[in-house]
């Protein structure tokens, strides 16, 4: 089906995100907006105005009640879904790179940069209040992890761990309450870009930009799965259900981008299975590199955000629900 | 670990202190004492009187090498037979160093005193040794046999598969063709060059580069056969039949005075080109570069400088504007004991030898033909151009060509040694515009007839067709051909094929003639498949387009198959069948396999990063095989030795191919289905796998959930939901209704 063109930012795409049901689709990125946005048909419902920086990241929680989104203004701010309102909005030394709701939605972890001297932090603020209530203003913990930089960062199974992805490849377990290192791995060359769960969070996907993504499993970071490609790649993504596959994109560096042609950038969202780690599609479409992908809960859909600054939805053809792999 | 001091237990007596290691460390070494001195024969028998006399003008020869030590200079004498005290005849002078010992031997060593007396100047530790030198001849115990591989054992594989090398990173890989599949490792070795790689001609030895000199490998199990030291060796080139080796380095060869146990000698100081026996490992001669034309330029070197006569008996190098240069080979004299000289020339080449001289030359009492080799002139004054063919080695002048308005001539000769084809780039009088046109030399036949073909555009690329009479050109009148530097616009050429139409009679001229001209084209090579017949026009070195055309020039249309066309009527364009059109982003090397089955294209990291890699095609121009590498390099494939078939045979077997290919298909097939049931083998293990993985997991987590008091998440709702988004497009479906009404 021809894809669905979103057409809310003026600035590259940072994180785009279903909610649970995934009748919503939200887009953050450079250009300060955060804009809601029915899946189905690509309508706009709204936008959440209020940052002054770039938003990196954003969460839905799992009613659909409570948005969070992180941004280089140093902010965090907590917004209700429904009509647009800031909630809360905490304030940082440097800026949020990465938010998470909790599987029970009661908690959010952030993860701020380290820069001119601060030291990087993970912190989790309580929102189980939730549109009615005061919201913290002080995290129920604070930490200051070590070690490498995290890029990205997840909420393991039963909240039982964060996972964290990092600037030199590793990823490792983080326990929530002591915020102690459990376990680490090192298991890309270069920095994880992205950093997803499975449905019921047992195993996850990494994308790096060492040109490869892998499936580990989340209790004991092993990889389970790799998928090497000719680009680096910038995320990647797990289909939920229908079929066995992942999606992953990326394409050249921004900085590179000049200097080849389209046909050379490789700005396809590549479609591999996910458990025999053959390739098994692309789809184009993009003309920058692509920096986010998500997939509809339901897996009958995706979308793509890219460097470009377009968000697009494909809906998949009949011939996807019934291919089959020969096995 | 020497033992520690110890106050508590020391020798009662001198003799019973253990001095071993003192003595070892200051040991004096009496043999080397005698490096710095020399000893001088061939001096003139003096008496008293005149002794003082000679010792001065001596004194004063060897002064020169360096400072003599003080009562050094040692002249003995003793009383004769009629009982005058006379000298010796000899010396013995002792300098401050070693060096100046031998630079002593070097500089004076035959100097000539007068008629009677030229001085010989040996090492005094030289006399000494030679003069112990056993009486009697000892010989070396011969060497136990070692069987060497085979080096054609890559012939012999069952499936007729061809081998390529390829480099990337800092990896070389030898590996098995395999068409359509990822190409088999034969042998793969991490550093095992340091530049790039090169196989000798026929294929037996694979080049590979260090900075101390080159290495041959080969055999089953690629062993290192032999090396040459050439310090910064950078360019090599084989003799046709592997029997020479030329190599070339950018830093003259330095002669270390001592203790160099390396294969140059002192005349070879400061030489940059060595001749190497391949098979011996022996140095047989090594030459100077040429010195630039105009002292201070850049010298550029356009290899190969020494170029081979297909019999391997001679080689030469042009010395461009005065002569060419024809050395003997094995003895690496000079032939005639002098070059060629040709005032002005600017190029040769060697005329390859068709395979029936080949043959010739190899039975026994058979007069080999001899070689010949072309070179031209340019115009100088009011002498024109010219092409001369000369037999070698007796240098008789076989054929020459006046040419006028020459910008340029290119040698083009056809592989089998039948034709010549001298490209020449003209230009109008007021020499505005530029031209080709083509002179061939139908060097077979008597007297050598020359034909002119006028072309009137620029001729871009030429190239014959391998055992053939046909020929590709690749033309422009694109204005920007002049003034562009390659690579930076994609100039519009057409691209043509020549035929060798022999008329209808006996006494008809024959005459090359266009077969066809496809205008509108950007390519610009042209690579015809090693067996004739199929050729690929490429573009390449452009940054837009990448267009690869793979053209059969024998290609029967389905009707004539059927009725054949009268004889003699036939037009030779029908035959002509573009096959397929491929593309190759950002292409930079082509080369056809040795058998002209696959032509392999890749894109080296050495001119760009982009998508570096290779893509094996068929010669149809169906992509069989494609592997984007990071840091690819080269590829390279091995060539094969001359088949050793006759004529006759190879024609039994085209007749016969039914029956032959039958048997490889049959192979084909097998090899087919018994990949795929190994990859469904494995995809099956690997879903085996997975399910049972998830299976544990499931339970695991289903226990810690229920443990922990957690309600499982509701996520198979999620399944009613999808049927809610299955209404929307049911309203979907209302709207369109809205439109049509």
């Amino acid at each position: 089906m021809r894809p669905i063109l979103l057409q809310g930012h003026e600035r590259s795409l940072t994180q785009i995100k279903y909610n649970r049901e995934g009748d919503l689709l939200f887009s953050v990125s450079k250009d300060h907006v955060v804009n809601a946005w029915y899946s189905h048909n690509g309508e706009r419902l709204g936008t959440y105005d209020g940052h002054v920086g770039a938003v990196w990241t954003v969460d839905v929680n799992s009613s659909s009640t409570l948005l969070i989104s992180g941004s280089a203004d140093n902010t965090a701010k907590l917004w209700d879904v429904s009509n647009g309102k800031c909630l809360k909005s905490w304030e940082f030394n440097t800026a949020v790179r990465r938010v998470a709701f909790s599987e029970d939605s009661k908690s959010v972890m952030l993860i701020t940069e380290p820069r001119m001297g601060f030291s990087a932090t993970l912190q989790i603020f309580d929102v189980q209040n939730g549109v009615e209530g005061p919201i913290a203003s002080e995290p129920t913990v604070i930490f200051h992890p070590e070690g490498p930089k995290i890029t990205v960062a997840e909420w393991g199974p039963l909240d039982k761990y964060i996972v964290a992805g990092c600037e030199n490849g590793s990823v490792a377990l983080i326990d929530p309450k002591t915020g102690e290192f459990v376990s680490r791995n090192k298991v890309h060359e270069a920095t994880i870009t992205d950093l997803q769960m499975s449905t019921d969070k047992t195993y996850f996907i990494t994308s790096s930009k060492d040109k490869s993504a892998k499936i580990l499993e989340t209790s004991t970071l092993e990889v389970l799965k790799t998928y090497v490609t000719d680009t680096p790649l910038n995320s990647a993504s797990i289909m939920p259900k229908i079929q066995e596959f992942v999606v992953i994109g990326g394409g050249q560096e921004a900085m590179d981008v000049t200097r080849t042609s389209s046909r050379q950038g490789k700005f396809e969202c590549r479609f591999w299975h996910k458990v025999l780690e053959e390739e098994v599609g692309r789809v184009r479409g993009h003309f920058g590199p692509i920096n986010t992908i998500a997939i509809h809960p339901d897996g009958r859909s995706f979308a793509s955000g890219g460097e470009d600054g377009y968000v697009r939805v494909h809906h998949f053809d009949d011939d996807f629900f019934s291919f089959k792999f020969q096995i | 670990m020497a033992p520690r001091f110890d106050p508590s237990n020391l020798p009662e007596t001198e003799e019973e202190i253990d001095f071993t290691d003192i003595e070892e460390k200051y040991q004096l070494s009496f043999e080397e004492g005698f490096d710095n001195v020399v000893v001088v024969d061939n001096v003139p028998l003096v008496d008293d009187t005149k002794e003082e006399k000679l010792v001065q003008f001596l004194r004063k020869i060897f002064k020169n090498v360096g400072p003599i030590r003080d009562g050094h200079f040692v002249m003995p004498k003793a009383v004769n037979e009629r009982g005058k005290l006379m000298s010796k005849g000899f010396l013995f002078v002792e300098f401050e160093t070693a060096e100046q010992a031998s630079l002593a031997v070097k500089l004076i060593d035959g100097f000539k005193m007068d008629k009677n007396h030229t001085l010989a100047v040996n090492r005094f530790t030289d006399v000494e040794k030679y003069s112990n030198v056993e009486e009697e001849f000892v010989a070396a115990p011969a060497e136990e046999f070692v069987e060497k591989e085979h080096l054609k054992s890559w012939l012999a594989d069952e499936l007729g598969r061809d081998q390529l090398v390829i480099y990337r990173h800092n990896e070389v890989q030898v590996l098995w063709n395999m068409q359509k599949e990822q190409p088999q490792v034969a042998h793969s070795k991490p550093h095992w060059t340091e530049t790039y790689v090169q196989w000798s001609p026929l294929g037996s030895y694979l080049t590979t580069f260090h900075a101390q000199g080159v290495a041959l490998w080969g055999g089953e199990s690629w062993k290192k056969i032999i090396r040459f030291v050439h310090p910064g060796v950078k360019l090599i080139d084989y003799s046709p039949n592997e029997r020479y080796l030329v190599t070339w380095s950018n830093e003259p060869i330095v002669v270390p005075e001592d203790h160099y146990d390396g294969p140059f000698g002192s005349e070879d100081d400061g030489n940059q080109i060595a001749v190497w026996d391949v098979k011996s490992g022996a140095l047989l001669r090594t030459f100077p570069s040429l010195a630039p034309p105009t002292p201070g330029a850049r010298s550029t070197v356009s290899w190969p400088v020494f170029k081979w006569a297909p019999s391997e008996r001679y080689f030469a190098r042009v010395t461009p504007g005065s002569q060419i240069s024809v050395y003997e080979a094995p003895s690496m004299g000079l032939l005639n004991k002098k070059s060629i000289k040709v005032d002005g020339v600017v190029d040769f080449e060697w005329a390859p030898l068709s395979a029936a001289d080949a043959s010739g030359a190899g039975v026994k009492g058979s007069k080999p033909k001899d070689d010949m080799l072309a070179y031209w002139t340019p115009e100088v004054d009011n002498q024109p151009a010219r092409v001369s063919l000369v037999s070698i080695p007796s240098q008789d002048i076989v054929r020459t060509k006046n040419l006028f308005n020459v910008n340029d001539c290119k040698l083009h000769w056809q592989n089998q040694g039948d034709f010549l084809c001298v490209k020449v780039d003209r230009h109008t009088k007021n020499k505005k515009v530029t031209y080709s046109n083509l002179e061939i030399f139908r060097v077979r036949e008597k007297d050598i007839p020359v034909e002119v073909v006028e072309v009137k555009e620029s001729i871009l690329a030429f190239a014959w067709e391998p055992k053939g009479e046909r020929f590709a050109v690749i033309t422009t009148s694109d204005p920007n051909f002049v003034s562009a530097t390659p690579g930076s616009t994609t100039l519009k050429t057409s691209a043509s094929f020549y035929y060798l139409d022999k008329g209808k009679g006996k006494d008809t001229l024959q005459s090359f003639k266009v077969i066809k001209t496809l205008p509108g084209k950007s390519c610009n090579t042209i690579f015809w498949s090693p067996k004739g017949r199929n050729v690929v026009l490429a573009t390449l070195r452009s940054q837009t387009v990448w267009d690869l055309e793979f053209y059969d020039l024998d290609f029967e249309p389905l009707e004539a198959a059927g009725a054949k066309p009268a004889a003699g009527e036939k037009d030779p364009s029908a035959y002509l069948q573009l096959l397929a059109t491929g593309e190759h982003y950002g292409v930079t090397d082509i080369e056809w396999d040795p058998s002209g089955r696959f032509i392999a294209t890749s894109a080296s990291v050495w001119r760009h990063t982009m998508e570096n890699g290779y893509q094996v095609w068929d010669f149809k121009g169906q992509l069989l095989y494609k592997e984007n590498l990071e840091k690819f390099k080269q590829l390279v494939w091995r060539p094969r030795p001359k088949t050793l078939l006759s004529k006759e045979q190879i024609k039994a077997i085209r007749k016969n191919l039914r029956e032959y290919s039958a048997r490889f298909e049959e192979l084909d097939m097998a090899s087919k289905t018994q990949v795929t049931d190994e990859v469904r083998k494995r995809r099956r293990d690997l879903m085996e796998d997975w399910t049972k993985w998830r299976k544990d997991v499931e339970s695991e987590l289903a226990y810690e959930r229920s443990a922990s008091g957690q309600q499982a998440p509701v996520i198979n709702s999620a399944d009613e939901e999808a049927e809610v988004v299955d209404e929307w497009i049911e309203e979907v479906i209302d709207e369109k209704e809205e439109i049509v009404g």
